[in-house]
């Protein structure tokens, strides 16, 4: 089967809200009631035995403002294709593919730690990077690159990194970048 | 006519005695045997581990015993990037192990967050622990990790042990 017969078969189940190729590259957008029955259409007519990957997008000031993103990939086929929807900020909830591709348990706990979506009939929907009680989402564009302090007793805390201008930046020129840095270790000094 | 005896030792074993200061001998005890933590958190991990074979051979210092139990370690060789989430255990394990106790930071995550300015790591063990050496570098040569070890073996060298760690007692003795 070749992308272009998989992505009318599916566009024939499923309207579709917008197609998008590029680079040789399909992507077919669609809403959020569509997305699991796609997924489990894709997998058990398409062939789309390998969900490689499902992340997410933060498109912060538009609405809906989250976007889920999976790759699906066909080895026998050896095509492609990438499933995108839409989820609003006021329900933060999307359908779990876990019971299709086993490998999307992690994947959609990494969405939850990072953007905090959540997905329905997830078997097991806990932080996978940051720990049980941090209170919020650090991947979402309105949370600061250095952190914020949170404090969970006997578990985790955190606290804000100095970021001195940028993560990577740095300015030559005088002061010295030892006396800049805001890490710095200076003799004497506690 | 008087006749004089040798009281503690006589003539076999006088060549064979060594007068010190207690301090200075337990100091020497001390520092050539280090057992380390090896807190092997990231890719510093992989150069400590060099430091321990053959190659550049830890155990010309003492320090070959890396011990993953806290209750037998000395030092504890901070190697790799402290994440908020690995804190509080990496805090705990050097609570459990024995006075007297020491810390390298090795390499620059340990020492100072490094290139992760991030939200998720803790910007130098320092924050939590009492660091005596830093070791620069990303991540720091088996050299240079055995510089830092003689670097600290230097600082134990110049300890007073017996005053400082048994304060406490003396205070309560005299």
């Amino acid at each position: 089967m070749t992308l272009e017969e998989a992505a009318s078969r599916l566009e024939s189940q499923f309207q579709a809200v917008s197609r998008k190729a590029f680079r040789e590259e399909l992507t077919l957008e669609l809403t959020l009631a569509q997305i699991e029955p796609a997924c489990r259409f894709a997998k058990e007519q398409l062939g789309f035995d390998f969900l490689a990957d499902l992340s997410s997008v933060d498109n912060f000031g538009d609405e809906p403002r989250f976007e889920l993103v999976y790759e699906l990939y066909s080895l026998a086929s050896n095509i492609h294709l990438r499933l995108r929807t839409r989820v609003s900020e006021d329900h933060l909830e999307a359908p779990s593919v876990v019971h299709i591709w086993a490998t999307a348990n992690w994947h959609e706990r990494e969405v939850y730690d990072m953007m905090g979506i959540r997905f329905a009939n997830h078997p097991d929907l806990r932080r996978i990077l940051m720990w049980e009680g941090y209170p919020y989402y650090p991947l979402r564009k309105d949370f600061p690159l250095e952190g914020k302090s949170s404090d969970m007793p006997e578990v985790a805390f955190s606290e804000p990194a100095p970021l001195a201008g940028g993560p990577f930046v740095s300015t030559p020129g005088p002061p010295h970048i030892a006396d800049r840095e805001p890490r710095a270790h200076r003799v004497g000094e506690d | 006519m008087t006749t004089t005896a040798p009281a503690a030792y006589d003539s076999k074993i006088e060549g064979n005695v060594i007068f010190s200061r207690l301090d200075a001998c337990i100091n020497w005890m001390r520092k050539n045997s280090l057992w380390p933590m090896p807190m092997g958190l990231a890719c510093c991990a992989i150069e400590m581990m060099a430091t321990a074979c053959a190659r550049f051979d830890i155990a010309r210092f003492g320090a070959e015993v890396m011990r993953f139990s806290p209750r037998q370690s000395d030092v504890m060789i901070v190697a790799g990037t402290v994440t908020y989430k690995m804190a509080y255990a990496v805090k705990r394990i050097y609570d459990q192990m024995p006075e007297p106790k020491w810390v390298i930071a090795m390499g620059a995550c340990a020492s100072s967050g490094g290139m992760y300015r991030s939200y998720a790591v803790l910007q130098g063990i320092d924050h939590l622990l009492p660091v005596d050496v830093y070791i620069s570098g990303c991540p720091p040569r088996p050299e240079a990790l055995l510089e830092g070890l003689m670097k600290l073996q230097g600082k134990i060298d110049h300890e007073r042990a017996i005053y400082d760690q048994k304060k406490e007692l003396l205070e309560a003795i005299s």
